[in-house]
């Protein structure tokens, strides 16, 4: 496989997770425009753990989405009470806060009479555990997309399951979920917990891939540009926001001859999109279509 | 102390040109109630076509402010039209959501027409700063002060003594009674969004000139400032969005003169941030029930 294939199929797989992550938050009815946020506080998080502190990759990346996980559990729990408009303002605020924050962080130690770590607006560079473990760019993607097949698995058993139906319902309607008895304030947390550890994920592989970040990559676009994947793609089914990013990025992005104009054309068609199809190509509707279709062909 | 007091001074003076961004914004949301995120790029573009006469005819302050308003509303028609008219009512949403993406796309507009990034826009005046006592104000604050506080007294005459005002109260109360009073929704929204553009376009003017220069960086800027001084302030309310604005000016004044200009957005979002988490209605915001009752007819 040549090297720009292999580049752009690698970019694919990591923004699926920050896209998975913000469908979870979409599925249980709130708009974030700061899944970025957790994006990046996984990216520093494991790029510390393997650059600075000498850890394998594996327990980098688990110590990473952790940590952003964590993160979204504490923004949760004081903007999970207001909705709406209002807690989409506060991801937004709180996600921008994230990237400033990383714009004055510096924390350095010397290996091998070089200095590493973040150092404010300049970055965080030589996170090259992949480099020098040789790693080559398609065991990369491999792994990538061996992490990914995972999330979905993971996604697909929470839509058969019974916390699957809570979000859904929280989604369809908050007051009849609380009529039922379900706390929707906590699953919501919950909700944005496990959508924190998703884009962790993402935001690890992200730092290692590229072993240098900044602050500005994390800003409010990727987000928004997360949270456009999964209004194209659809909200039925995990598979959504994954058609939204090949979309953006295998379509778009990689074709010469359009990238140019990538942000006129996708701008233009989330407009759209969403006045025809609200809720994304694959929306439940369609879901439970294809669903009967295949039964019926099993039967 | 005297630094201090010359700080609120300067935040007053700046914040007046955050009051002025966020008068246009919170007519749309009182009106709407809903987010207009690509207020400030259509603001942008209007400048750039303000920047266009200027370069092209060596044109005069009012031909320039006169096109920046004019490329402003039409920029926010069209806004109008794709993000607002063309949703389903209701839902609030996919309207903030599909005015981001439209953002996207007015900015990959302006980089392709105007590659250069950078461009000159001629000065409001060339007068000197004016002294009073240990104190000093520019002249440029002073006409922007001036200019929000007229925007604000036109603003309220134009709701509370003409028909037209009514009728956007009536729209802005129970838009389902005003339907049923025979006032055409759609008609009365479309006026007040192109009120707001026009606003926003003497706004931009008027900031931009006091720049100098006019970057597609200001489209981000100018919403990021509007809404957090619309949001501090209230949504929805007028005098709130003036003193919202100058709460902002203040504090990023402040924050620059005791922690320096890095720390002068960090500040500004973690007010946000605070004031979304305990008191998110703003000053001037609708009482907690009333808040409630508007969320969840919203969901």
């Amino acid at each position: 496989m040549d090297d720009h294939l292999v580049g752009v199929l690698s970019n694919i797989g990591m923004i699926s997770f920050i896209a998975l992550s913000a469908y979870l938050l979409l599925i249980v009815g709130e708009i974030s425009f700061g899944q970025q946020a957790f994006f990046a506080i996984s990216a520093y998080a494991s790029g510390i753990a393997t650059a600075m502190w000498g850890w394998d990759f594996w327990p980098g990346l688990v110590w990473g989405a952790a940590v952003a996980a964590a993160a979204a559990v504490l923004v949760g729990i004081p903007t999970l009470r207001i909705h709406g408009l209002y807690f989409s303002i506060a991801t937004l605020a709180f996600a921008e806060m994230v990237r400033l924050v990383f714009e004055v962080f510096r924390y350095q130690v010397e290996i091998d009479g070089e200095m590493v770590g973040p150092d404010g607006s300049d970055g965080f560079r030589d996170i090259r555990y992949i480099f020098e473990n040789d790693i080559t760019a398609v065991e990369y993607m491999l792994m990538i997309y061996s992490l990914l097949a995972a999330a979905l698995c993971a996604f697909f058993l929470l839509e058969r399951s019974r916390l699957g139906s809570i979000f859904r319902m929280i989604g369809q309607d908050p007051v009849l979920a609380q009529m039922q008895g379900i706390d929707v304030t906590a699953y919501k947390i919950l909700a944005l917990g496990i959508a924190g550890l998703v884009a962790g994920i993402g935001g690890g592989l992200y730092a290692h891939l590229t072993t240098f970040v900044e602050p500005k990559i994390f800003n409010v676009m990727l987000g928004v540009h997360s949270l456009a994947y999964g209004l194209i793609g659809g909200l039925g089914t995990a598979f959504g926001p994954l058609i939204g990013v090949a979309i953006d990025i295998g379509f778009l992005e990689s074709i010469r001859a359009i990238s140019g104009y990538r942000m006129i054309a996708f701008g233009g068609l989330v407009a759209v999109l969403l006045i025809f199809r609200p809720r994304g190509l694959l929306d439940e509707a369609a879901v439970n279509w294809i669903r009967l279709r295949l039964r019926r062909r099993h039967a | 102390m005297v630094d201090f007091v010359q700080n609120c001074f300067d935040g007053v003076m700046l914040g007046s040109s955050y009051a002025l961004l966020a008068i246009g914004f919170t007519l749309i949301f009182g009106v709407m109630r809903r987010l207009n995120l690509s207020y400030g790029p259509s603001i942008m573009l209007g400048a750039f076509v303000g920047t266009l006469v200027f370069l092209e005819f060596r044109a005069g302050g009012l031909a320039i402010a006169a096109a920046t308003v004019a490329g402003a509303v039409l920029v926010g028609i069209y806004v109008e039209r794709l993000c607002f008219w063309a949703i389903r009512q209701g839902a609030a949403a996919a309207s903030m959501v599909s005015s981001f993406a439209i953002w996207m796309q007015l900015e990959e507009v302006v980089t392709i027409v105007f590659p250069d990034r950078t461009y000159p826009f001629p000065p409001l005046t060339e007068a000197e700063p004016m002294d009073f006592g240990p104190f000093f104000f520019k002249v440029e604050n002073l006409i922007m002060f001036t200019c929000a506080v007229a925007l604000t007294i036109g603003l309220n005459l134009l709701l509370y003594r003409t028909r037209f005002g009514l009728r956007l109260r009536a729209v802005a109360e129970n838009p389902d009674a005003a339907r049923y009073m025979g006032i055409n929704i759609a008609a009365v929204t479309f006026l007040a969004f192109t009120c707001a553009s026009a606003i926003g376009g003497v706004a931009g003017y008027l900031i931009v000139a006091q720049d100098g220069q006019i970057t597609p960086l200001f489209g981000l800027w100018a919403t990021f400032k509007g809404l957090i001084a619309m949001m501090l302030g209230g949504m929805g309310s007028i005098p709130g969005a003036i003193l919202g604005g100058l709460l902002l000016g203040v504090v990023e004044a402040q924050s620059i003169w005791y922690l320096g200009t890095e720390f002068r957005d960090l500040c500004a979002y973690a007010l946000l941030f605070l004031f979304l988490v305990f008191r998110p209605g703003g000053m001037f915001g609708h009482a907690l029930a009333e808040r409630e009752r508007l969320a969840l007819r919203r969901v």
